[in-house]
């Protein structure tokens, strides 16, 4: 099995100018996607959602900034830790990932045992 | 003699891939096979199976360099499947000089590690000019040097996407299997099209002086047979052979003897490969099982239509309407429904034609593809409205990069300028 992060990318605007119902609705697909992971074989390890971009804060060179590191359309707003048995497999899985705003992207973890010098 | 022995180094790489569970790692194991048969065979002979030697000893060094790092084999099910490991009993583990006697079981199996690094290759998780690279590389195995040449490209930039492609699959853990059942339509899609996309590079060059480019072109006919001996029951793979086939029956008379492109209308079809043609139709008539036709299969049955049309006037034009039509409800592109328009125009006149085309020329996704204006160009030649063909043969040579079209385009620009009133 390997690790893979699936990050949540969409349009903070969407859930900005929605009503309850639809985190309601988020709320209940991503309960719905913690069961499908199971019954497709996979693992859900971890995930959280994050506070929208507005409340982030940058570093680079010790310097602090107001913001997100990047400025995007669509923006990070929350991600899963699996585990899969393949690419395939996390992409079967990642295709079931609500994301209503937006889309996914798929990551492998690396793993830095197998990645040390020497 | 090089031929034979790319040909060779594609096979055992596939062999050995799946053991190695890795493609770099099968690589060198391979190379270092083909150093052994150097020295072994020079002491011992030339063995009866040299294929079957050297996949069976560059699959025992991929199992030895398995077993040399356990932790390594417990983290990496990569490119494995279960049970394709063989045990010390396996074939794997016999004696690489006995190969020989083994070498008739093993022949599915191989056949199978093509289809999979087909299939890894073409993974919809690579871009696909990474997919295309890699087919080339480790499927017909063409340096990287040939490849870069043969899409114009500098060497280092190729070797750069091969690696950065390979790192993926590795990293990623791309699959090494032919896909299930469920995904096999969108997948197989994907290998055809690489497959297609390779052939028209080769068919069209998109630049420099030579209108086609041979090694490109066989290339992909060779991956497209492979395809359809190892899929026969696929009915796009057999109509992307038919397809390629017809289309490269006509290669010798598409360019006159001095370098001029020459149109559908304009080649002398006693020059056509006519084993070619009967190969194609062939295939196209012996379609495997009941369904609707694919985009690959009706494409091969428009080349057909075309291939066995006496002259340009007397072509089943009704009957390319219809494939046409077919074609653009099974395959929605403009591309499709610009070659549509010119066939329509033959059926109910340039009017007509020039009417589609307009269409698609709205829709804006055309922009920039250099047939769109040289199709319109030739309506408007044909309804004598010389101006306008002219702007629009202008605009096609703007677009144009490949010698041998520019020269075309410009003989038609000089035809419409120069000739007398009227219908050219």
């Amino acid at each position: 099995m390997t690790e893979y992060l699936i990050l949540i990318y969409e349009r903070e605007s969407g859930y900005a100018e929605s009503g309850p119902e639809v985190f309601q609705q988020v709320g209940e697909a991503h309960n719905r996607f913690a069961a499908q992971v199971g019954e497709k074989g996979g693992k859900i390890l971890g995930g959280n959602a994050l506070q929208p971009t507005a409340t982030a804060t940058s570093i680079r060179d010790d310097v602090v900034t107001d913001g997100p590191f990047a400025e995007t359309k669509e923006a990070l707003g929350g991600y899963y830790l699996i585990e899969a048995r393949d690419l395939d497999h996390a992409l079967e899985i990642a295709k079931l990932c609500p994301a209503r705003f937006g889309g996914v992207e798929v990551r492998p973890i690396m793993d830095v045992s197998m990645n040390m010098p020497g | 003699m090089a031929d034979a022995h790319r040909r060779e180094w594609a096979f055992v790489l596939a062999a050995t891939a799946r053991v190695a569970r890795d493609i770099d790692v099968a690589e060198e194991c391979v190379q270092d096979a083909y150093v052994a048969a150097l020295d072994a065979w020079t002491r011992q002979g030339i063995p009866r199976n040299p294929g079957a030697w050297l996949t069976t000893t560059a699959r025992r060094r991929a199992l030895d360099a398995l077993r040399r790092d356990r932790t390594l084999r417990a983290k990496l099910p990569l490119l494995i499947e279960p049970g394709a490991l063989a045990g010390p009993a396996g074939p794997d583990a016999a004696d690489p000089a006995a190969a020989g006697a083994a070498a008739d079981a093993p022949d599915d199996l191989i056949a199978d590690d093509r289809l999979r690094l087909v299939f890894t290759c073409c993974h919809p998780a690579l871009a696909r000019e990474a997919q295309v690279a890699l087919t080339l590389r480790l499927v017909c195995g063409l340096s990287t040097a040939e490849i870069a040449q043969a899409f114009l490209v500098p060497e280092p930039t190729m070797a750069a996407r091969v690696t950065r492609a390979k790192k993926k699959i590795s990293a990623a853990r791309i699959p090494y299997r032919v896909p299930g059942a469920a995904e096999l339509p969108d997948r197989l899609d994907a290998v055809l099209t690489v497959v297609h996309l390779l052939y028209t590079t080769g068919h069209t060059a998109p630049a420099g002086p030579d209108l086609v480019r041979a090694d490109l072109v066989d290339r992909a006919t060779g991956l497209a047979r492979m395809l359809a001996e190892l899929m026969p029951d696929e009915r796009e793979v057999r109509g992307l052979l038919a397809l390629l086939l017809l289309t490269d029956a006509r290669r010798a008379a598409r360019a006159a003897a001095d370098g001029r492109l020459l149109l559908l209308e304009e080649q002398d079809r006693s020059r056509w490969d006519r084993a070619a043609i009967r190969e194609g139709t062939g295939l196209i008539a012996r379609m495997p099982g009941p369904g609707r036709a694919g985009r690959f299969a009706l494409q091969a049955a428009i080349a057909a239509v075309h291939a066995e049309a006496p002259s340009y006037t007397d072509t089943d034009w009704p009957r390319l309407l219809r494939l046409y039509d077919e074609l653009l409800r099974a395959w929605p592109t403009p591309v499709v429904a610009l070659n549509r328009a010119v066939v329509h125009a033959m059926v109910a006149g340039p009017g007509a034609g020039l009417a589609d085309i307009e269409g698609v020329e709205r829709d804006g996704r055309l922009a920039g593809y250099r047939y769109l204006p040289a199709a319109k160009a030739d309506l408007l030649r044909r309804l004598g409205r010389r101006e306008d063909a002219a702007r629009a043969y202008r605009a096609a040579l703007d677009l144009t990069a490949g010698d041998a079209e520019r020269a075309f385009l410009a003989r038609r620009i000089a035809e419409v300028s120069a000739g007398p009133p009227g219908a050219v």
